[in-house]
């Protein structure tokens, strides 16, 4: 496996997708295959996580390394990559 | 054999389900189901038994959420339900209707989709993004949502649908192409000369008469009206009510002629129950006389409105009424709106009420 990276998923994610763990490791190089590859393991979780324009929801946030990516942000081999929801809503 | 009564509530934080046997005297409450996601409508196929729940959150987006054991586990789909990229992408699934073995959902920004797998996956009907006046619909308020979804009962081929502030569209040919039928239908907030428009009105409810396309009623932004031909042409039956304003209308199982309605104050005064009293209108006679009922509903300081699918009927004889109000309240008649009490007091904000009556 090359690239290998850690994700981080949020409680309220994981809880629509039974036996999802809140961490995953998994190869990637961008956040977009890091998206293709939890839909892999997990059908429809790129929906919940990434619209059609395409890009991520509004209010989802992809931080790696303490800083917020895009899709098509490259992700570092070792990089701890954390999924959150937005403070939002009502 | 024993009934279950199922009144099926999406509220603005989850599926609830009220369940009572046919004497609907005791109800039980259970939820929230759904994650507690925002759900706009839930409906209960009575075919299958299947609960649908569309909806959709700020975080996760759209979906259809299903539960083929009367609400006690659900999964959830939005697969294919999705527009080209590059357009604005859907924010919610605001109706779903089941009919001979498909399911439909009607999203916002409008368009329409159908499942033909129970939910798992949808198909986009596009003929409604490729309308030539798709480019002229201004969305209102609430957004451009494709909120009521009334399938032929015969012709599976035939749709009307209601688009908020684009108006009632029906389709012949299983969604290819769209018809604007809103002749007749007022639209106060053009300028004068221009309030009946082709399309741009605000249909805020269309319900069909029990089993008969040709029989359609709507509640309008402005008005409320009838139609006997299919929406071809709508006649105004506002006459006897206290306002042209409203969201839900619903239809007796057995009567045609026999509706109920909810009007609220006026759409700057409030959208409250008029006069802070509650009342549910019923005509017996398709719109030409109305009778206020009131027995058991607050007669001072109701300030809740009702929204747009947040009423309905169910089949039982006497058939009951049932509406959802703003504020969490759930009311019930058993006895066709003679009467009234509240069954559920205190749940979020109520989008939607419909029925289910199974078999145990």
């Amino acid at each position: 496996m090359t690239n290998v990276i850690v994700v981080r998923l949020p409680g309220v994610l994981v809880d629509l997708f039974p036996g999802a763990p809140r961490r995953v490791e998994m190869s990637a190089t961008t956040v977009d295959e890091m998206m293709d590859g939890l839909n892999r393991s997990w059908p429809g979780m790129r929906d919940r996580l990434c619209d059609t324009s395409p890009a991520i929801r509004k209010h989802i946030n992809i931080f790696i390394d303490g800083e917020r990516a895009k899709l098509g942000t490259r992700i570092p081999a070792g990089s701890e990559v954390f999924v959150l929801t937005a403070i939002s809503g009502g | 054999m024993a009934k279950r009564i199922l009144i099926l509530l999406g509220t603005k934080k989850g599926v609830f389900i009220a369940e009572s046997d046919a004497a609907r005297k005791k109800w039980d409450i259970r939820g929230p189901y759904c994650e507690t996601w925002p759900i706009h409508h839930a409906i209960g196929d009575a075919e299958s038994g299947t609960i649908y729940a569309g909806g959709g959150n700020e975080w996760f987006g759209p979906a259809v959420w299903k539960s083929t054991d009367l609400g006690q586990t659900w999964t959830h789909s939005s697969e294919g339900l999705a527009y080209d990229a590059g357009e604005e992408p859907i924010k919610a699934v605001w109706s779903v209707a089941p009919r001979n073995g498909h399911l439909y959902a009607g999203v916002q920004p409008a368009g329409l989709f159908r499942s033909e797998d129970q939910g798992q996956t949808w198909i986009h009907l596009d003929g409604l993004q490729k309308h030539p006046t798709r480019k002229d619909w201004m969305p209102g308020g609430a957004g451009l949502i494709l909120h009521s979804l009334v399938a032929h009962p015969k012709d599976d081929n035939q749709i009307w649908v209601g688009i908020s502030s684009a108006g009632v569209f029906h389709t012949a040919d299983g969604g290819e192409t769209w018809e604007p039928r809103n002749r007749g239908t007022r639209a106060d907030f053009m300028p004068e000369g221009q309030n009946y428009p082709e399309f741009g009105q605000c249909v805020h409810c269309l319900v069909m008469a029990p089993g008969e396309p040709d029989r359609l009623y709507q509640q309008n932004h402005c008005g409320m009206y009838r139609s006997d031909d299919g929406g071809k042409r709508w006649e105004s039956i506002e006459a006897g009510l206290p306002s042209t304003f409203g969201f839900p209308a619903a239809t007796h199982p057995r009567d045609r002629e026999t509706l109920f309605l909810l009007p609220l104050n006026g759409d700057i005064k409030g959208r409250y129950v008029p006069d802070a009293k509650a009342a549910v209108w019923r005509t017996r006679d398709g719109g030409q006389t109305w009778q206020d009922l009131r027995a058991g509903l607050p007669q001072e300081n109701a300030y809740f409105g009702v929204l747009r699918q947040a009423m309905a009927t169910d089949r039982l004889d006497p058939s009951g009424v049932y509406f959802g109000t703003s504020g969490g309240v759930l009311f019930a008649s058993p006895d066709e709106g003679d009467s009234w009490q509240p069954i559920a007091e205190h749940l979020p904000s109520i989008s939607s009420v419909e029925t289910m009556v199974v078999e145990r």
